[in-house]
C-alpha cells in the first residue's frame, strides 16, 4: 500500500455519489483508488445543507421546533427532545412527570424504527435485499403507532416546551404492548437468519477495525463509540429526562469491527424494548403539559446546553440566548457529523467493498451531517 | 429442401425461442419467488399473475433508444451485448432435451459447450473496457477474476465426470443413468464424493453466470451496475438475456451430468418432461440463493476458490482415477 499511495501514476479517483446506491443520499465520496484499494477516502460535504442553525437564529423559539424532525428524518423524536429540553433548561420550566414518560416511549419507539432502517438498508449495502422488507414490516407497526399520537409519520414534531403536545389513549398503549410482542420474535429470527449468517460473519468481522484512540480523537458517539468499547451513552453518563428511573443496559462491544456496531445495534432495540415496557408499567397519571409555560419564549440571557442520545449516538444542543424571543447562537452538534470524519482515517488501505461496508457500518444520515 | 436443412432450421428457431422465452419468463419466476420469500405479492397488474409483464417489459426495453456515451468504442461497445447473447444460444445446440431432441447429438458437445461458456466472459470484459465508465472497468476486472477462479475446479469436476462416464457425447452420459440409483450425484462406486463434486460443479456455475451471492460483477451498493452501468434498451436486455440463458445452461449441464437428464428416476417414463422438470427445480434454487444471502466479499469468493474448491475437486479427480484403477 505504501508504494502505491505514492506512486500517483497507479491511481484513480473514483466518485462515489453524490447520487450513488451506496451513500443513501447526497453524501460524496471521492475515494482514490489502487485497483481495489482505498488510498485516500474524502467524504465531500454540503449537498443537503439547509442552514438550520442560521434558521435558529431568525425564527422564534417555538418556530424552530419542526426543524429540529428534519436535521435526523429517521429518529427526528430524540431531535425534538433535544432542543425541547435545552429550551426548558434555560426557561427553568419543569416538565411534568407523565409528559416525560411520554417522551422516554415515543424517542424509544423512535430509536428502534431507526435502527430497523439501519439494518435493512445495511444488509442491502452488503447485497443482501431480503432483510430490508422484513425489517420495514416491522418499523411500519412503530410508525403507525407514532403516527396515532403524533399525527406524523416521518418529521415529528410532538414535543412541546414544557411537555407533549398529546395524550395517549389504550389502543397505543395496548398497540405498544403488542409491537413489543412481535418484535421479540422477529429479533431471534434476524440473529438466526441474518447475524449468524456464514457470509454476513466473513464480511463484518475483523473488518474496519476502529481503536478506542479514533473514537476519542474524532469524538464519535453512539452505537459506533460503544462498538469499539468506549462505555458512553449520554442516558447513563448524563442523565437526564426519566432515564435513571429505568433499569436498562448500555451494549458494549470491544471488538471495534463492523460486526459489533451491528451487535451493539441490535442490541439496543432489545434495550429500548424494555425501557419502553417499565415505562409503561411505572406510567404516571397526571396533565402532559406544564401549567405555567409561558406564552412567549424568551429564555434569560445565558449560555446553555442539552445533549440527548439520539440513535446515532450524542447530539447536543448549544442556546446562547440575549434575552430576546429568538436564539442569538443556536449551536447543533450532530453525531453522524463526527462519526462520518473518521472514515477517511479508518478505510485508508481497505478493499473498496469492505469501505462501503465500514461507511454503512457507521449508519449516516447525510441532512444530519449538513444540517 | 432436404429433411436435414428443415431439421436444423426448425431447431435453430426453437432453440431461439427456448432461449428467450425462458430468459423472459425467468425474470418472471425470479420476481415472483423473490416476492414470496419477501413476504410480498410481486408482479399481478399485466395479464393473470402478472404473465404477461415479460412481455411488455420487452416491448418497453426493445423501444427505448440506445445511447451510445461519448467516449466509448464505438464497435465493441455494439459487440459485447451480442457476444453475451450468442454463445448462450450456440450451447443449447449440444444440450439433449429427450432422447431425441438435441439440435446436434455431437461426441464433444460437453467440450463446446465449455468452450462457448468460455466466451461469455469476453463479453463481460469488452462491455465493461469499451463502457469509458470507472465502475464497469472494476467490474470487469471483477468478472474476469472471478470466472478464471471458478472456471478451473469445475473444469477439474469435468474432467472427473468424462473420465467416469469415458464420453463427451451428452446423450450417452444420459443414457448411462437410466434411473436413481444410476445418476451420477449417487454413483459412489464411481467415486465417494460424487455428491460433493455435484455441490462444486453447482456452486463454480453460480459464480460463473454472476449470480448472488456471487454477484460481485454487478454489486449495485459498490458499482452501481457494473459492466452495463452505461447500456440502455436492448444492450442491457442482451445482457440480461444473456445471464439468464447462461443459468439455463449451468443448470442443464448439471441436470445432463448429475442428475439423469431427461430419465425417469424410476426408469418408467423418461422423456422432455423430466428434464424440465429437474431443469427447474435447479433453477428455482438459483433464485432462492439470490434472494437468501448478502454478497460475499471478493477476496472470500477467490478464496473459496483457490483454498476449497480447487483441492477439493483435485483430491477427488485423484480418488476418482484411484477408483477406476483399482475396480
Amino acid at each position: 500500500m505504501d508504494n502505491a499511495a505514492t506512486n500517483n501514476q497507479e491511481t484513480f479517483v473514483l466518485n462515489v455519489g453524490p447520487q450513488h446506491p451506496a451513500t443513501h443520499g447526497v453524501l460524496r465520496l471521492k475515494l482514490t483508488l489502487d485497483g481495489e484499494y482505498v488510498v485516500r477516502a474524502e467524504p465531500v460535504l454540503g449537498y443537503i445543507h439547509r442552514m438550520h442553525e442560521k434558521m435558529g437564529e431568525n425564527r422564534t423559539w417555538a418556530q424552530f421546533m419542526p426543524n429540529t424532525g428534519r436535521m435526523d428524518y429517521l429518529s427526528a423524536l430524540s431531535y425534538n427532545h433535544g432542543y425541547a429540553a435545552a429550551v426548558e433548561r434555560a426557561m427553568g420550566i419543569t416538565v411534568p412527570e407523565r409528559a416525560e414518560y411520554l417522551r422516554v416511549i415515543t424517542v424509544e419507539l423512535n430509536r428502534i424504527s431507526s435502527h430497523l432502517v439501519w439494518f435493512g438498508a445495511y444488509l442491502l449495502d452488503l447485497g443482501g435485499f431480503t432483510p430490508l422488507l422484513y425489517a420495514f414490516d416491522d418499523r411500519e407497526k412503530i410508525l403507525n403507532l407514532l403516527e396515532s399520537v403524533t399525527g406524523s409519520r416521518l418529521t415529528y414534531c410532538y414535543f412541546r416546551f414544557g411537555g407533549v403536545y398529546n395524550d395517549i389513549d389504550e389502543n397505543f398503549v395496548d398497540g405498544v404492548k403488542e409491537f413489543i410482542k412481535t418484535m421479540r420474535r422477529s429479533l431471534p429470527m434476524y440473529h438466526n437468519l441474518v447475524s449468524k449468517n456464514i457470509i454476513l460473519l466473513k464480511r463484518l468481522k475483523d473488518i474496519g477495525p476502529i481503536s478506542r484512540e479514533t473514537i476519542r480523537k474524532y469524538g464519535a458517539t453512539g452505537p459506533v463509540a460503544r462498538g469499539s468499547g468506549v462505555d458512553y451513552d449520554v442516558r447513563k453518563n448524563e442523565p437526564y429526562s426519566v432515564y435513571p428511573e429505568f433499569d436498562f443496559e448500555v451494549p458494549v462491544y470491544h471488538e471495534g469491527d463492523s460486526m459489533a456496531r451491528y451487535m451493539v445495534r441490535m442490541d439496543e432495540i432489545e434495550q429500548s424494548m424494555r425501557i419502553i415496557e417499565q415505562a409503561l408499567d411505572k406510567l404516571p397519571a397526571g396533565p402532559v403539559m406544564a401549567a405555567k409555560t409561558p406564552r412567549i419564549i424568551k429564555p434569560p440571557k445565558g449560555d446553555y446546553y442539552q445533549a440527548v442520545e439520539a440513535a446515532r449516538g450524542s447530539f447536543g444542543v448549544r442556546i446562547v440566548s440575549d434575552g430576546t424571543n429568538t436564539a442569538y447562537r443556536l449551536k447543533l452538534r450532530s453525531p453522524s457529523f463526527s462519526n462520518l470524519s473518521l472514515f477517511s482515517a479508518v478505510s485508508e488501505g481497505m478493499l473498496l467493498a469492505d469501505a462501503l461496508a465500514l461507511l454503512g457500518s457507521l449508519d449516516l444520515v447525510i441532512p444530519e451531517i449538513d444540517r | 429442401m432436404d429433411s436435414e436443412l428443415i431439421r436444423v432450421i426448425a431447431f435453430l428457431v426453437g432453440i431461439i425461442a427456448f432461449a428467450a422465452l425462458n430468459a423472459a419468463y425467468l425474470v418472471w419466476l425470479e420476481r415472483k419467488g423473490a416476492a414470496h420469500i419477501q413476504r410480498r405479492i410481486g408482479p399481478k397488474e399485466v395479464g393473470p399473475f402478472g404473465l404477461l409483464q415479460p412481455m411488455v417489459d420487452g416491448i418497453k426495453l426493445m423501444t427505448k433508444q440506445i445511447l451510445i456515451p461519448d467516449g466509448v468504442d464505438p464497435v465493441l461497445f455494439r459487440l459485447a451485448p451480442i457476444l453475451a447473447m450468442v454463445p448462450a444460444i450456440m450451447s443449447f445446440v449440444t444440450i439433449p432435451f429427450s432422447e431425441t431432441l438435441v439440435a446436434r447429438n455431437i461426441n464433444v458437445g460437453l467440450l463446446m459447450i465449455f468452450a462457448f461458456a468460455s466466451v461469455n466472459v469476453l463479453a463481460l470484459l469488452l462491455g465493461g473496457w469499451a463502457s469509458n465508465n470507472k465502475y464497469a472497468v472494476i467490474s470487469a476486472a471483477r468478472a474476469v477474476s472471478q470466472n478464471i477462479a471458478y472456471e478451473i475446479p469445475m473444469l477439474i469436476t469435468v474432467i472427473t465426470m468424462v473420465m467416469i462416464t469415458g464420453t463427451l457425447n451428452l446423450n450417452e452420459i444420459v443414457a448411462q443413468q437410466p434411473n436413481i440409483s444410476q445418476w451420477y450425484i449417487f454413483r459412489f462406486s464411481a467415486s465417494p464424493l460424487m455428491p460433493v463434486a455435484f455441490l462444486i460443479f453447482f456452486i463454480c456455475s453460480l459464480a460463473e453466470t454472476n449470480r448472488a451471492p456471487f454477484d460481485l460483477g454487478e454489486a449495485e451498493s459498490e458499482l452501481v451496475a457494473g459492466f452495463h452501468t452505461e447500456y440502455s434498451s436492448m444492450g442491457f436486455g442482451l445482457f440480461f438475456m444473456g445471464e439468464y440463458a447462461n443459468i439455463v445452461i449451468g443448470c442443464s449441464l448439471a441436470v445432463v451430468l448429475f442428475l439423469g437428464g431427461w430419465q425417469d428416476p424410476f426408469g418408467l417414463y423418461p422423456g422432455v418432461w423430466w428434464f424440465l422438470l429437474k431443469l427447474y427445480l435447479l433453477i428455482f434454487t438459483v433464485i432462492w440463493i439470490r434472494w437468501t444471502f448478502p454478497r460475499t466479499q471478493f477476496y472470500g469468493l477467490l478464496n473459496l476458490s483457490w483454498k476449497i474448491l480447487i483441492p477439493v475437486s483435485m483430491f477427488n479427480l485423484l480418488l476418482t482415477a484411484g477408483f477406476l484403477k483399482v475396480f
